[in-house]
C-alpha cells in the first residue's frame, strides 16, 4: 500500500474515506462545543434557539458571560499563574537533566535515567495521592514535633505546583535532552580555545543552541499544567485552577458559558501552539 | 579541571536528586507505608495487611479492579486499530503540504483540555443532544434517545481521549519505513496482508508498544471520562481511590487502592516490556 503500487479502485476509495471519517471524529466533539458557545438557551444542547454572543458579553442574570463571570476569570488566573510556576521549574532543572545525562558518565547512571522516565508511567492520580500523603504526613510531623502549621504542605496551590512539576519535568527533560544531543561539542571547545571560561562558554554557545528547544518545552509544560486534571484534583485547596472549577460546574449541568471558556480555551491554545511550531520553524 | 567537572556534576546532580526523591521516591514509600496501617482507635494504629485484605474480599472493590483492568486493555486495542490505518496513510501515502497538514490536525484535539473534549461528547451523546436530535430529525426513532451513561459511550470518549498518543509515536516509526523496502516485497511476491505482517508490522513494533503503554496508562489512570461519560454500572478504579481519600476520608484504604493502581499497571508495562523484547529507555527516551 504505497503510492508507487497499484490499488484498486475500490480499496483507494474505502481507505480515504476512513481517513476522512476519522477526521470527522476527531473534529465532532469540539465543533459542536464551540457551536453551542453562541446559542441562546440557558442549556448547551438542543433545541437551537437562535445566534447570540451574550454568552461571552453578557453582563445581567441569567446570562453571565465569561468576560464577567468573576470565579470562571479568578480561575483561569490561577491556572495561568501555576503554569507559569510549572513551566520554569520545569524548564530549569530538565535542562539542568539534558546536561548531566549527556554530557556526564557516573555511577548510577542508567539507574537514575530509568527513575527519570518513571513519572510517565505513573498514574496521575496515584502522584497526586502519593504526594498528598506525603506532604501531610510532614506537616502532621512538623506539628506534632515543633508545634508548626506548615500552610504550603497541606492541599493549595504549592502542592498543585510540586504535583504537576513533578511528571512535567520528565518531559521537559526529554525535549531539551533531544536537541542537546544534536549539538556539536565541538563549538564549545572553540569558545574554550578562544579564551571562554566553561560557564561563558555554555552562556553563550550552548544555550543560545537550545533555546528553541527550552521555549518549545515551556510551551509544552505550560498547556500540559493548563489542562491537567488528574493529579491537580487530588492536591487542589481553596484556589481551584480552571479545569477543576470546569469540572465543579459539568457536574451541576452548566450553562453554555462553559462552551464560551471551552472556545476560547480552544482559540488560546491553538494560538501558543501554532506560534511555538512557527518559531520553532525559523530557527 | 578535573575537579571543577566533579563540581558541576554535583551541581547538576542536586536538582535531580531533590525532584526524584521528595516527589517521587518517598511519596511512594509512605503510600505504602501508610497503606500498611490499620487504624485500631482514635490515633492509634498497628501495621497490618488489612486494608489489602479488604481490598481483596469485598467484591465491589475487587471487580471494579478487574473490570477497569480488561475494558482499559479493550480501549488500547481499540485505539491501535483506529489509528494504525490512519497513521499509515500520514506516514506513507500522503506527502508533502498534505502529510504535515495531516498531522497537525491530528494533534489539534489535544491542545485542549480533556475536560473539553468529554463537554463535546456529552453535548453530542446526551438525551437532548446532537446525534438524538438527528435520529428524530430522520425519523429513525421517536422520542429522544440517551446515549450517555454506559459503557460504549466511556469507551468512545476513552478511545478519543488518547488517541494523538498512539498516532505520534506510529507516525514517527512509520516514516522511517522506507518504501523501496515494500517495493520489495511485492517484487518477491508477497500480497498486501503479508507485507503487512511481514515488513511494516515487525518495523513498527517500537512505536506500537509505546503508544499502548501510554494509551493503557491513561486510559486506567483516567477519571474524568468514566465519571463523566458512564453510567452507574461503569465504576472506575480511580473514583474508587477518590471516593476514599476525599469522600469518606479512609486514607488508609486509599493508599491500599492507589498501590493496587500502580502495581496493575507496573507489572502490564513490564510485561509488554519483556514480551516484545523492548526497554523503557528505548520505548520512552
Amino acid at each position: 500500500m504505497i503510492p508507487s503500487i497499484r490499488q484498486p479502485r475500490a480499496v483507494r476509495l474505502a481507505y480515504n474515506a476512513y481517513v476522512a471519517l476519522f477526521f470527522v471524529y476527531l473534529a465532532l466533539p469540539l465543533a459542536v462545543v464551540s457551536v453551542f458557545a453562541f446559542n441562546d438557551s440557558q442549556f448547551p444542547s438542543l433545541p437551537w434557539e437562535g445566534f447570540t454572543w451574550a454568552w461571552f458579553f453578557g453582563d445581567a442574570r441569567p446570562v453571565i458571560g465569561v468576560f464577567h463571570e468573576r470565579p470562571i476569570l479568578r480561575a483561569i488566573g490561577t491556572s495561568a499563574f501555576v503554569g507559569l510556576c510549572v513551566s520554569l521549574l520545569s524548564v530549569a532543572v530538565g535542562t539542568c537533566n539534558a546536561f548531566l545525562f549527556n554530557r556526564h558518565r557516573f555511577r548510577l547512571r542508567g539507574l537514575l535515567y530509568v527513575l527519570m522516565l518513571l513519572p510517565l508511567v505513573i498514574p496521575g492520580i496515584v502522584l497526586g495521592i502519593s504526594i498528598l500523603v506525603f506532604s501531610s504526613t510532614l506537616a502532621n510531623g512538623v506539628e506534632d514535633g515543633m508545634g508548626w502549621d506548615i500552610e504550603a504542605l497541606r492541599p493549595g496551590l504549592v502542592l498543585v505546583v510540586l504535583g504537576q512539576f513533578s511528571f512535567i519535568t520528565t518531559i521537559a527533560t526529554l525535549v531539551i535532552s533531544a536537541r542537546l544531543r544534536k549539538f556539536d561539542e565541538s563549538l564549545e571547545e572553540a569558545a574554550l580555545n578562544l579564551g571562554a571560561g566553561r560557564l561563558t562558554a555554555v552562556r553563550t554557545v550552548t544555550l543560545p543552541f537550545l533555546a528553541p528547544a527550552m521555549i518549545g518545552a515551556f510551551v509544552v509544560a505550560f498547556l500540559m499544567s493548563f489542562e491537567n486534571f488528574n493529579t491537580t484534583l487530588m492536591l487542589v485547596g481553596s484556589d481551584a485552577p480552571l479545569t477543576i472549577t470546569m469540572f465543579d460546574r459539568l457536574k451541576e449541568g452548566s450553562t453554555p458559558v462553559l462552551n464560551a471558556v471551552s472556545l476560547l480555551l480552544m482559540i488560546g491554545s491553538s494560538l501558543l501552539a501554532l506560534g511555538m511550531i512557527a518559531f520553532q520553524k525559523k530557527s | 579541571m578535573r575537579a571543577q567537572s566533579r563540581l558541576g556534576l554535583f551541581l547538576l546532580l542536586t536538582p535531580l536528586l531533590l525532584w526524584l526523591t521528595l516527589l517521587i521516591v518517598i511519596p511512594h514509600i509512605d503510600m505504602l507505608l501508610v497503606s500498611l496501617r490499620e487504624r485500631v482507635g482514635v490515633g492509634e494504629y498497628r501495621t497490618s495487611l488489612a486494608n489489602y485484605l479488604t481490598f481483596l474480599t469485598e467484591p465491589l472493590y475487587l471487580w471494579t479492579f478487574l473490570r477497569t483492568a480488561l475494558m482499559s486493555v479493550l480501549a488500547t486495542a481499540l485505539t491501535l486499530l483506529i489509528a494504525f490505518p490512519v497513521s499509515y496513510y500520514i506516514a506513507k501515502i500522503a506527502k508533502g503540504r498534505v502529510q504535515s497538514a495531516l498531522f497537525l490536525l491530528c494533534l489539534v484535539p489535544f491542545w485542549v483540555s480533556e475536560l473539553v473534549r468529554t463537554f463535546g461528547w456529552m453535548i453530542l451523546l446526551r438525551e437532548t443532544g446532537v446525534f438524538s436530535g438527528l435520529l428524530q430529525w430522520a425519523g429513525l426513532v421517536d422520542g429522544p434517545v440517551e446515549m450517555l451513561y454506559n459503557d460504549v459511550a466511556m469507551m468512545v470518549g476513552l478511545v478519543y481521549t488518547s488517541m494523538l498518543f498512539m498516532v505520534v509515536p506510529l507516525v514517527t516509526t512509520l516514516e522511517s519505513l522506507d518504501d523501496s523496502v515494500i517495493e520489495a516485497g511485492y517484487d518477491l511476491g508477497g500480497s498486501g496482508p503479508s507485507i503487512l505482517r511481514e515488513i511494516v508490522i515487525p518495523h513498527a513494533m517500537p512505536g506500537i508498544v509505546s503508544g499502548c503503554i501510554v494509551v493503557f496508562m491513561l486510559s486506567l489512570g483516567n477519571y474524568l471520562t468514566p465519571t463523566m461519560l458512564g453510567g452507574k454500572e461503569s465504576l472506575w478504579f480511580t473514583e474508587l481511590i477518590y471516593s476514599q481519600f476525599i469522600v469518606r476520608f479512609n486514607w488508609e484504604l486509599g493508599a491500599a487502592f492507589g498501590f493496587m493502581l500502580l502495581l496493575l499497571s507496573s507489572v502490564i508495562v513490564w510485561a509488554v516490556l519483556r514480551l516484545t523484547g523492548q526497554t523503557l529507555e528505548k520505548t520512552m527516551g
